[in-house]
């Protein structure tokens, strides 16, 4: 027995997942239109590298950016570009955000340069990343940080955790991943390992994935069998089912006993951590030199004909995955992306498939509605189920009172906006809620004091300066009146003289 | 600021699975329950008039002040909190007192120490503590009168003359007031030594029981029963009950080892006056208490030192509404600077 460690708070959730588990992953058609937003990663926005009119290629890359931190964007279909403007996404907020939007042929044909690769072991660990990059990889997790970005640590590695957690309730894409490819996603990590070099490998699945474990033990049995005794080191690791053991700080504390430093990253205490679905991706960018154009993903809830997990195009619109699944049963409810603790409510279902996207929850309309918010009754529950230890109610106190010191205070950018806190509340204040709002506010006034700092910096420069020419003039002046005096002086005495002489 | 987000907000979480506000406080008055039959079972029907007095009153006074202060009486009225403060209230005077002094105590606890300081979740003062504390210095000659056992008493009061004294202050022809009441231990103690008496004298008392007060031991007993079964149920955390006491533990044990003549043993004040209630039920009344684990030690043991103090030392023969009080004050500070560290802060970058 491997010995887990516990992380603070965290709570016990019904699953759900019965609905849609299942090992069948079914494909979706190619839909009649692909949006494909130009962020969906964390960090630089890319930029098209295709016009409107261009024919494309499935897995031809159409957007790209040359910062570190940013991951470009490939066609996920044959097709002509028809479009490039802004289109709405799957955001809190319901922002619009620039799209490059594909006519697809129906062809599905892939960019001839895409090939398989037999042997890339043989890539050096530069090329391996590059390559990573260039397939448009990120944390598909629902994090999408770019995860070349991930591969470069600035120090060794103790630990690569492989997170197939997946501890919202009703999601199960990364079951149906794991018990569908496991032998793919071992052979991905073989390839990570090979590029971080770690001392150890862990593929971390929530104890309520029985099936999963069993298909990653096998694969580990039949890779060693095959004489790819490196398995050796690899363990499949059943962590307690807690929401949010996903979580990547969470899992981190509970497998290590290391907490990842406040502001930092999980590198900074020798650890790596991705997604079984981006294993699973650099696998199919590896070998296959496929980029990421497609991803698992369930399609669940009360309220949804045939729950089930599908593969989905990346830049399918929502409504072309819920018609894949039978359709809603109900008029009457909310289309939440992600699980039903995270996720993004949607307004409508005319919004693509991203690569963050791991599930669409269909919800009955009413699981929200009821609910009437009572005034804090300081019980502080919410304090006992933070995974951050943080001080929930401390927070939305401030959050309320835009008190931003005390928010930083309290360490307001620490919150995961996991929901937690919002759940256990039996005053049923929408706490995250709250946090989320606090953050753009807070952003917004940084902004504000940036620019009145630097405004007031400005004022007193041209304050300076103009104190200084009114000073050289006044100097000027002083000289010229100077002058004048001399000279007057030096013509009263000429006159003087000239009196004598002329006396 | 508005009290009720009457738009619900269309964000995650979409879970629903917890309590609400009037389960939780429900869920503390089931607690209340075994100790409050034990009590009525021995000190008669005066308690349950009491509750019941005082529990009428304060829908009644939470009623209006909901009207005057334009809140949702619809939301408010039922939520619990102020039935609870009339039972606290109620459990904390004598039970043989005129119906006016559970009245008076509902409308100082609802209508000034709650909704003057905000209503709900603003108060700043423990209402039901708040409201004793006004009622035993306005009133201090009703509030001292405590009942005997009844297994010490000739003639019990029927459930109607009960309700007959309540009302009217008529007793029976046959029962006299004085037969009636008796001193609690906490008092009988304090007067006594006083008086110059040896604890080892004074215990030998009928007030004294098997290990503190005679009756009210087994009333403190049904209470921590309560108590247990909440922290069970994970309504109260245990910090705010173990550490107040462990704390009159510590200080009375120390005090009864430097001099046994004029202190007594811990378990009296453990069981005796209302140390078992206001650890379980009293201090950890959410509103007025610390929220962080370390703030809820330093608080739940202030308060157990301030009540031994004042038991010991004091004017008054038990101390626990105004220790609650006065770490009442407390609280703001404790809660800023007894914040738990979040993750990640012990943590830094490790070289190798």
């Amino acid at each position: 027995m491997i010995k887990l460690w516990k992380f603070k708070g965290g709570i016990k959730l019904t699953g759900f997942k019965s609905l849609s588990k299942s090992s069948e992953i079914k494909k979706t058609p190619v839909p009649e239109k692909i949006i494909l937003p130009l962020r969906q990663h964390i960090g630089e926005i890319v930029e098209p590298a295709v016009d409107v009119g261009d024919k494309v290629y499935k897995g031809q890359l159409i957007a790209e950016s040359s910062s570190f931190i940013s991951a470009p964007v490939h066609a996920s279909s044959s097709g002509t570009v028809i479009d490039i403007d802004k289109y709405p996404i799957p955001h809190q907020s319901g922002i619009l955000e620039r799209c490059i939007v594909i006519k697809p042929d129906g062809l599905d044909e892939w960019e001839p340069n895409v090939k398989a690769n037999l042997n890339p072991e043989s890539l050096t660990a530069d090329e391996m990343r590059n390559r990573i990059r260039q397939a448009g990889i990120v944390g598909l997790g629902g994090a999408v940080f770019p995860s070349a970005a991930k591969l470069k640590p600035t120090r060794t590695i103790d630990t690569l955790v492989i997170n197939g957690v997946e501890c919202e309730p009703y999601i199960t894409c990364d079951d149906a991943l794991m018990r569908s490819r496991a032998e793919d996603i071992i052979r991905g990590l073989l390839l990570l390992r090979k590029l971080l070099q770690p001392i150890d490998c862990i593929i971390a699945v929530e104890d309520n994935k029985p099936e999963a474990i069993q298909a990653l033990n096998t694969s580990l049995e039949k890779l060693k069998s095959d004489g790819i005794g490196s398995v050796n080191t690899i363990r499949v690791v059943a962590v307690p089912t807690v929401f949010p053991t996903g979580g990547e700080k969470q899992l981190i504390k509970v497998l290590t006993g290391k907490e990842v430093p406040q502001n930092g990253l999980p590198y900074e205490v020798g650890i790596v951590c991705l997604n079984v679905g981006t294993t699973a991706a650099v696998f199919d960018a590896l070998y296959m030199g496929k980029p990421l154009v497609s991803r698992i993903m369930t399609v669940t809830g009360p309220k949804v004909k045939k729950p089930a997990n599908f593969e989905v195009l990346i830049g399918t619109p929502i409504e072309h995955v819920l018609a894949a699944a039978g359709g809603v049963t109900s008029e009457n409810h909310t289309l939440i992306m992600g699980g039903p603790m995270m996720g993004i409510p949607l307004p409508h279902s005319n919004i693509p498939v991203v690569k963050a996207s791991n599930c669409i929850l269909v919800e009955s309309a009413e699981k929200q509605s009821k609910a009437t918010a009572m005034p804090c009754i300081r019980c502080g529950l919410c304090a006992t189920v933070c995974p951050m230890n943080l001080l929930p109610q401390q927070l939305y106190w401030h959050s309320r009172g835009k008190a931003f010191d005390k928010l930083v205070h309290y360490n307001l950018s620490d919150c995961i906006e996991c929901g937690c806190c919002s759940v256990v509340c039996p005053s049923k204040i929408p706490l995250v809620h709250y946090f989320r709002f606090a953050k753009t506010e807070k952003i917004e006034h940084e902004v504000k004091a940036k620019f009145a700092d630097q405004s007031r910096i400005r004022t007193k420069k041209r304050e300076a300066r103009l104190e200084r020419i009114k000073q050289e003039k006044e100097e000027i002046k002083a000289k010229r009146k100077l002058e004048r005096q001399r000279k007057k002086l030096a013509g009263v005495k000429n006159d003087v003289i000239d009196n004598i002489k002329v006396g | 600021m508005n009290d009720v987000n009457s738009t619900p907000v269309i964000s995650s979480p979409f879970v629903a699975e917890s309590l609400s506000v009037a389960q939780v406080m429900r869920t503390v008055i089931y607690a209340l329950i075994p100790g409050i039959l034990i009590y009525i079972g021995l000190f008669g029907w005066g308690v349950l008039i009491n509750i019941f007095i005082a529990s009428v009153s304060a829908i009644i006074f939470e009623w209006v002040m909901l009207i005057l202060r334009d809140k949702q009486v619809r939301v408010f009225l039922f939520d619990g909190s102020a039935i609870l403060t009339a039972i606290l209230l109620a459990l904390a005077i004598p039970p043989s007192v005129p119906w006016w002094i559970p009245v008076v105590g509902s409308f100082f606890a609802i209508v000034v120490a709650k909704h003057l300081y905000g209503g709900i979740g603003y108060n700043t003062f423990n209402p039901a503590m708040a409201a004793y504390a006004i009622l035993l210095i306005s009133f201090p000659l009703e509030l001292s009168l405590w009942n005997a056992p009844l297994d010490q008493v000739n003639q019990s009061l029927s459930f109607i003359d009960s309700i007959k004294f309540s009302f009217f202050q008529n007793l029976p022809t046959s029962v006299g007031f004085d037969s009636m009441t008796s001193a609690t231990i906490l008092d009988y103690v304090r007067t006594e030594v006083g008086l110059g008496k040896n604890i080892d004298v004074i215990s030998q008392s009928p007030i004294f029981g098997y290990i503190s007060g005679s009756g009210y031991e087994w009333v403190s007993t049904g209470f921590l029963l309560g108590g247990i079964w909440l922290i069970y149920r994970k309504i109260i955390s245990w910090h705010i009950p173990v550490a107040m006491l462990i704390a009159i533990i510590c200080v009375s044990a120390i005090s009864y080892l430097i001099n046994s003549d004029i202190y007594t043993n811990p378990l009296v004040h453990l069981f005796g006056g209302a140390t078992i209630l206001g650890a379980f039920f009293i201090a950890t009344d959410p509103i007025t208490a610390s929220t962080t684990p370390l703030g809820r030690i330093i608080y739940g043991a202030g308060i157990g030192v301030i009540t031994f103090s004042i038991r010991a030392w004091g004017g008054y023969p038990d101390g626990v509404a105004f220790a609650v009080l006065l770490m009442g004050l407390t609280v703001p500070l404790l809660d800023y600077y007894t914040a738990p560290k979040v993750y990640g802060a012990r943590s830094s970058y490790d070289k190798k």
